[in-house]
């Protein structure tokens, strides 16, 4: 009788640790970033710029991210790709520019903030106000 | 999932423009790679490594890692320690980084503006970061143009 009580609470106890463990994020949840809706954050993180001129885009991008204080660890204009840090508030980003059609240019940026990736909206409509100013071309909303 | 980025991340700064102008010179050239050049042996000069650059956009940044140690820091941990008791971490090394970034001025491209920005990472003795800040000294950006004045034989005007 004893032991079957004892049976029972080690049995328990174990279950409750697997549930604990369960629900922490795994290391393949964490490098996919599972735990977003990537439609709806390529949206917030997406405009698009009525001009097809990459170089003067991706200069403008570049000013903007200055403005901002961040330094650039990265830039390639062929692959419209830009990295950027801002140290003093631990931000991260990287900004993509390709082609939308053959009259628009896309304007994509993803940033991290210490170790977290940023999922809000509001630094990314920041972000846009700051740059359309630089482009003198109001970003497009992209679905 | 922790969620602290603050609202204005992101967003422009009155002070930006400021700043700008206290990192930006312009200068009478069409000639965009003499600039980067110009720039990247400047730096050779005062010790920095180049770590990326991108002429077609004109981007340069380069870093170097020097000693953080100020003498009154040091004081203000010893006097702490033999009356208190209380061990501070104090500063010891720190990554300095300089990115150049130069545009052309107006459709015909005549004018370069060149902006510089620094910013450092300040280690202490157990390792952590105890500082990462933006170098807003105006001095610093002053002698910079300078240099890089001289360097290419034009004038540094302000924009």
């Amino acid at each position: 009788m004893r032991s079957d009580q004892d049976k029972w609470q080690k049995l328990m106890l174990a279950l409750f640790m697997v549930l604990l463990v369960a629900g922490c994020a795994t290391t393949h949840d964490r490098l996919l970033d599972m735990d977003t809706s990537q439609v709806q954050l390529r949206s917030i993180q997406t405009r698009a710029f009525d001009t097809t001129d990459k170089e003067k885009t991706m200069r403008a991008v570049i000013a903007t991210l200055q403005d901002l204080d961040f330094i650039i660890d990265r830039a390639d204009l062929t692959l419209g790709v830009l990295s950027a840090t801002k140290a003093s508030s631990m931000l991260r980003v990287t900004v993509t520019v390709r082609p939308r059609g053959d009259k628009q240019l896309m304007v994509r940026i993803n940033a991290q903030h210490g170790l977290n990736p940023v999922t809000e909206p509001k630094p990314y409509q920041n972000f846009f106000a700051a740059l359309e100013r630089a482009m003198f071309l109001e970003a497009h909303q992209v679905d | 999932m922790a969620k602290n980025v603050p609202e204005e991340a992101l967003a422009l700064k009155p002070e930006s423009l400021q700043q700008r102008q206290v990192q930006t010179r312009r200068f009478e050239t069409a000639d965009e790679a003499r600039i980067l050049a110009a720039c990247a042996s400047l730096l050779q000069d005062i010790g920095f490594s180049i770590d990326e650059t991108e002429i077609k956009l004109g981007v340069l940044t380069a870093s170097k890692d020097r000693s953080a140690q100020d003498g009154k820091q040091i004081a203000a941990a010893v006097v702490l320690m033999v009356f208190l008791g209380v061990q501070i971490p104090i500063d010891t090394s720190q990554t300095m980084t300089a990115c150049v970034v130069t545009r052309p001025i107006g459709e015909d491209r005549k004018y370069y503006a060149v902006r510089v920005t620094f910013q450092r990472v300040v280690y202490d003795d157990r390792g952590l970061i105890s500082k990462r800040e933006p170098l807003t000294d105006p001095r610093m950006y002053q002698g910079f143009f300078e240099k890089l004045s001289k360097a290419l034989f034009l004038e540094a005007h302000e924009i």
